[in-house]
């Protein structure tokens, strides 16, 4: 029995949750500095769990397998793959960031209810048994298991929306609160409609098991296996059937066109921090599980399905860029950025080609990088200002020129600048989409004028111009704290863009292997030249109309 | 070394952006010296090319593989043929003169030392974007100068006006890039590679239309970075950055980067016939079309904007010519980037005694008060309108030749613009020497009230501009004599000789008509009388060209004002109708949890009925099912 | 006799209770009430265990009976609660639980 790498990296912060949690009322800042530690130590178990996973090696790693309920065949089983491992590793990267970013986001709460429920503690609590939740999700391999932890990081979700939301309301402060609850109780009847869906297809995927198999399960190596040798057999209809029920849920969590209206509500209420949770690391999970399950247990539903996924997911990408152009609220915007580029994500991954899942695998952990960049300059732009119109602003580059940089370099970061790392994941999506769908990638590819559009659009207004207003006069730049917490989000912006070959070493072999669960081929070239890998034995060609254009 | 050429400069805009204040007082030297670095490794490497034959003087050194994905390999590798070589002297060596210019232009400026972190990174982008050994490669350095360009036009943040000509800058280029992109995607499902070797060599195997494709493609690339029809609109207004910005980028090197694509991406042109129609044809609407909106501008920018736009439109002309104009398109190239820029640091010398005033109705009789800026824009004035025996001469005398080469109806009709554009040309520039440095003073007291006192500027900015002079009167001869150029760029680019059905002594002759008859009416209108301070109404013509000939308000009834409206009755769908159905849902489910609540009246009697009911129901479809 | 006689019997005592429950308003009655159909099924299940030879019937009806003492326990705390809180053994009087 080895040691459970991925158990325990989850647990540790579920078991910092609870010791956040009981951290006494009086000692605010312990309990800050505790989560901070437990979630930088959770960061390093996530750099181990990267540094064991060997590309090379099986599909599904550092596994672990216990029998839990084992009259329903549920299993605890964890194990990750290049894809999970990657995203393990941004969940527990951007922990910390969130963490420090919302260093002082419960200390309003905390004063103005002046009461014994502790928010402070309850605020990094959790923040962390989210992170904890989302840790398991990304390395379950057992269904049950999974939705389990999809469905329960809805609870912290809730009250963190709900109960922590952003002060800086235009409306005042009862609108705001009122505001606030609207936008959690959407943001869990949304899930919870998916999640119940996604139950029923839970069920019946069992049933189908049990009825194929003789006995039930829910292990996703033994149903893949199943389905590979052909003892397991799923009737058309059923197939289709239990697809949706996944692909409902995860297309809410994702979200996709026109399940998305939750997303703007929940990012633009809570706080940034908290939004940059919601965005860059709860939403992966629905992108993640379209490519681990939609496409692995059900490919021939996913085939099917794939002409209206991937019309929905062009409406996503330029519905929510053009809408985000068309957005007062700051927050609200990077939403509708956001849900333009769930739209390229989910593009990709049904593409089926590896350059396009390959590039949505890229895009989930850079999205999460830059947008919680943006984000969180945006938030500590607003929590200065107090307001989080666009309007309200103008002028902070003369001011606050760092505040004005890293936020540019987050926008632009956001509209995929070469250079930064979502460049890489984007153009590998849209050529992944553009060699078997041409038509779906040049529309998509309106979408990085539209995106240059609404980044361009925010930054001019917000930081450029005269300085009219007198609280944008007073305005500091960034304290230290922030700018820890920015800077070295920049930097791996920036060295991703640059030098990504460590992630798509560990998400190429992944991708393989979810391509040939759908029994996908990447399409040739038409005219393929000859082995490119080594660019420089090609340099000898001559122009054409100088001695031939043959080619050695 | 070819690695150290982009890192150098790229170094230098790291530490003077994220060096802090502390860099303020040295900053902007920092910048100049590795601009100069960069130089003098570029002219190292020229002298050991030159030390090879033709044929082996091409250099390649791949750094690291960037992004390997199955089946898409993207290496960050350079390639330094004769091609990129010229781009990289052209690029370092005005580059270096125009830092060192800025150091006196922008003496006063509080952001001197961010301005100077710009321009290093616009350097090393534009060395990335000619140095790139693939397409993808290259889109970063392609996008990258457009990041530099946006940040430079906007470096004033403070003016509306430049925010906003920053941010269409970098949109209307936006949609040039993602005409690259897709070029991309087209020669990657073509050739499953997009690196310019396999690609440009295996061009013979695909069909035309593919080849076609991507050309008009590259070309809607070329147009975006070049301010050709139909997305010039953004070079006018990208005068609002700092002058030494518009000579170095919007004037010399950045917006010549779509003839650097067509040239480099020869053999797919050559492929297809048809996207090198329509590359001549944008070339040649562009030409005169900046040509007429730089007659009719009095902003002294502005009009050398025009200009630019219509010389860069020869170059993309003879660059759709094919093998007969590739060599000639990149030598005008050359040329203009020493006379332009000298024009543009003149001009900047000029607002620099003139307290930034712009308007040419206000100038006027400048040539006493500021004689080398007087010598050096007449220099470059001299070589832009093909003053026979100066670089343009030269330059541009090959490009109406080589149209003419073109034959046929075709040959004629290109041969004629070239020559319309070449007097225009004469004219529009003999127009903005006259009313800058000759006739009356019009000197106007600026919006503070100063009155202007022109003064020759420091020697930190003559001397560059001495220098580009020099450029601008000998390159061409250069070039010319023994086709040097022509023979240095062979191996890269091919060449062919054209079939003028007219000689070329003819071209010449009626190139230096053309010039006299611009140069003669500018005079006759310009310098014979005094110019109104006051523009006149002037025709239709001249009221559309002042417009930029409506391509701005053609832009925003239909893309502004259609955008703003679609956007918002986008957002009005949003909350009314995708969230109303949602809110609608949930409403529904409300009102009927209302209706259903009366059930739960309180009485344990009439819930016992309703059990004892519903217990009965279901023993009688019990039994019922059983007999049936 | 036929143990068949048994289940008529308990038919006849479940329809006695369940009248009892709906028509009569003192909740002692209604709890008497509910007492007699509690063993009204108890009844049953004894003649059925009977009829099949089967204890398990037997089994189930001492459950109810303890169930039902457990029953009778809580019920009539509750019923004396509520006639010293409203001097009323009314069961309409209680009908405070409703939306």
């Amino acid at each position: 029995m080895s040691f459970p790498l991925l158990t325990v990296t989850a647990a540790l912060p579920a078991v910092g949750a609870v010791a956040t949690a009981a951290v006494p009322a009086a000692r605010r800042t312990a309990a800050k500095w505790l989560a901070l530690a437990v979630s930088l130590a959770t960061l390093v178990l996530s750099g181990v769990v990267l540094a064991r996973f060997d590309p090379g090696g099986a599909r599904y790693q550092l596994t672990e397998s216990h029998a839990w309920i084992s009259d329903f065949g549920v299993r605890y089983e964890l194990g990750v793959d290049g894809i999970g491992a990657a995203l393990m590793a941004l969940t527990a990267l951007l922990v910390p960031f969130v963490i420090g970013a919302g260093w002082h986001d419960a200390d309003q709460v905390e004063e103005r209810e002046n009461s014994r429920w502790r928010p402070t503690q309850g605020f990094f609590a959790l923040i962390l048994a989210v992170e904890a939740m989302v840790l398991v999700s990304f390395a379950a391999t057992d269904v049950f298991l999974f939705y389990i932890f999809f469905e329960a990081m809805l609870i912290p979700m809730y009250f963190l929306i709900g109960g922590f939301g952003d002060r800086a309301h235009a409306a005042g402060e009862e609108e705001g609160a009122k505001q606030r609850s609207y936008a959690a109780v959407k943001f869990l009847l949304y899930n919870l409609a998916g999640g119940l869906v996604m139950l029923a297809a839970v069920i019946g995927l069992f049933v189908v098991s049990a009825d194929s198999l003789g006995e039930g399960t829910f292990s996703l190596p033994e149903l893949l296996k199943a389905r590979a040798s052909g003892d397991l057999t799923i009737s058309t209809t059923t197939e289709r059937l239990l697809f949706l029920g996944f692909f409902a849920a995860f297309a809410i969590k994702a979200p996709l066109w026109p399940l998305h209206t939750w997303l703007p509500n929940a990012m633009g209420e809570a706080t940034a921090p908290v939004a940059v949770l919601i965005t860059a690391v709860v939403d992966k999970v629905g992108t993640f599980a379209m490519l681990r399950f939609c496409l692995g247990l059900f490919p021939n539903a996913s085939e099917w399905a794939t002409p209206v996924v991937l019309g929905l997911a062009l409406v996503s990408v330029l519905y929510g860029a053009l809408l985000a152009v068309g957005q007062r609220d700051m927050k609200r915007l990077i939403a509708y950025a956001s849900i333009s580029h769930f739209g390229f994500i989910i593009l990709g991954v049904f593409a089926m080609t590896s350059q396009g899942q390959g590039g949505a695998t890229l895009y989930m952990v850079f999205h999460g990088i830059s947008t919680a960049a943006l984000m969180l300059v945006a938030g500590f732009l607003i929590s200065r200002r107090g307001s989080r119109l666009i309007a309200d602003y103008g002028g902070v580059q003369k001011v606050a020129p760092v505040l004005a940089g890293t936020f540019l370099v987050g926008g632009l970061a956001t509209l995929s600048l070469p250079g930064l790392a979502p460049f890489v994941s984007e153009f590998l999506v849209l050529v992944g989409t553009f060699s078997r769908y041409p038509v779906a990638g040049i529309v998509a590819t309106a979408g990085i004028v539209l995106a240059a559009l609404y980044v361009l659009v925010l930054y001019q207004r917000t930081m450029t111009g005269p300085v009219r207003k007198p609280e944008i006069e007073k305005m500091p730049d960034l304290k230290v704290r922030e700018l820890a917490v920015v800077a070295p989000l920049v930097a791996l912006l920036l060295f991703l863009g640059v030098f990504p070959k460590p992630l798509t070493e560990i998400v190429n072999p992944a991708v393989e292997h979810t391509l040939s669960d759908v029994q996908k081929k990447d399409p040739e070239p038409q005219h393929p030249v000859a082995d490119h890998t080594d660019p420089s034995a090609w340099f000898d060609y001559k122009p054409a109309g100088h001695g031939g254009g043959d080619h050695e | 070394m070819i690695g150290l050429l982009v890192g150098v400069p790229l170094l230098g805009a790291a530490v003077l952006l994220c060096g802090g204040r502390r860099l303020d007082r040295g900053g902007h030297w920092l910048g100049t010296l590795l601009s100069a670095a960069s130089f003098a490794i570029g002219a190292a490497l020229f002298l050991s090319m030159l030390g090879k034959d033709a044929e082996d003087r091409a250099m390649h050194s791949k750094l690291f593989s960037w992004v390997p994905v199955e089946g898409f390999q993207a290496d960050v590798a350079f390639q330094l043929d004769q091609l990129s070589m010229t781009f990289v002297l052209l690029i370092t060596g005005v580059g270096t003169l125009i830092h060192i210019y800025s150091v006196g232009y922008m003496e006063h400026d509080p952001g001197r030392r961010r301005f100077f972190g710009y321009l290093n990174l616009f350097l090393a982008a534009m060395l990335l974007l000619v140095l790139a050994d693939n397409f993808l490669l290259l889109y970063v350095g392609w996008e990258g100068v457009g990041l530099a360009s946006y940040l430079l036009i906007g470096f004033w943040q403070h003016k509306p006006s430049a925010a906003t000509a920053a941010k269409k800058a970098f949109l209307v280029n936006r949609v040039g890039d993602a005409g690259l992109a897709v070029a991309i995607f087209l020669m990657f499902t073509t050739f499953g590679s997009f690196a310019f070797a396999p690609v440009l060599s295996s061009t013979g195997e695909a069909g035309e239309g593919t080849l076609t494709a991507i050309g008009l493609m590259l070309l809607l690339a070329a147009c975006g970075k070049s301010a050709q029809v139909p997305l010039q609109s953004w070079l006018g207004d990208a005068m609002e950055g700092p002058t030494p910005v518009s000579a170095l980028i919007h004037a010399a090197t950045m917006v010549t980067a779509g003839v650097y694509l067509i040239t480099r991406s020869g053999a797919i042109f050559n492929g297809a016939p048809d996207a090198q129609l329509v590359v001549v044809v944008v070339g040649g609407v562009t030409l005169l079309f900046g040509a007429i909106v730089g007659c009719a501008k009095d902003d002294i920018k502005k009009a050398l904007a025009g200009s630019t736009m219509s010389q860069i439109g020869y170059m993309i002309l003879a660059a759709g010519l094919g093998p007969i104009g590739y060599a000639f398109a990149i030598m005008h190239l050359v040329t203009h980037g020493f006379f332009k820029a000298g024009l543009f640091l003149g001009a900047g010398s000029v607002m620099h005694g003139m307290n930034d005033e712009v308007d040419m109705r206000r100038y006027g009789g400048l040539r006493t008060h500021m004689p080398v800026t007087f010598v050096t824009f007449g220099l470059g004035y001299l070589a832009i309108i093909g003053f026979p025996g100066l670089s343009g001469f030269f330059s541009k005398d090959q490009i109406i030749e080589a149209a003419f080469g073109k034959g046929g109806t075709e040959g004629w009709i290109l041969g004629a613009v070239t020559l319309l554009g070449a007097a225009l040309t004469a004219y529009y520039m003999t127009r903005v020497m006259l009313m800058t440095f000759f006739g009356e003073k019009r000197w106007q007291p600026d919006a503070e009230g100063r009155e202007p006192h022109p003064h020759e500027s420091p020697k930190i900015m003559t001397i560059p501009m001495i220098v580009l002079a020099f450029g601008s009167v000998f390159a061409g001869g250069l070039f010319k004599a023994g086709d040097t150029f022509v023979d240095w760029l062979e191996p890269v680019t091919a060449f062919e000789h054209g079939h003028s059905p007219v000689s070329a002594t003819a071209v010449t002759a009626s190139t230096i008509v053309s010039l006299v008859l611009g140069v003669g009416v500018a005079w006759f209108q310009y310098g014979r009388k005094p110019v109104p301070a006051v523009a006149p109404r002037g025709s239709l013509l001249t009221r559309a060209a002042r417009r930029d000939l409506l391509q701005d308000d053609f832009n925003h009834v239909v893309l502004v004002s259609g955008g703003t409206h679609l956007t918002r009755s986008l957002v009005y769908v949003d909350n009314k109708v995708v969230d109303g159905a949602v809110n609608g849902t949930a409403a529904g489910f409300g009102g009927l949890s209302g209706r259903l609540r009366r059930l739960q009246n309180g009485f344990a009697r009439s819930y016992a009925v309703s059990m004892f009911g519903g217990a009965a129901v279901l023993i009688a479809a019990t039994l019922l099912m059983r007999a049936v | 006799m036929s143990p068949i006689n048994y289940v008529y019997l308990a038919a006849l005592l479940f329809t006695i209770g369940a009248a009892g429950v709906l028509i009569r308003r003192n909740a002692i009655v209604v709890f008497m009430c509910i007492e007699l159909m509690l063993n009204a099924a108890n009844l049953t299940l004894v003649a059925f265990s009977r009829m099949h030879g089967n204890l398990d019937g037997q089994i189930m009806a001492f459950f109810v009976m303890v169930v039902a003492a457990a029953e009778v326990v809580v019920g009539l705390a509750i019923i004396v609660m509520l006639y010293r809180a409203r001097h009323s053994a009314s069961v309409d009087d209680a009908s405070l639980m409703k939306l």
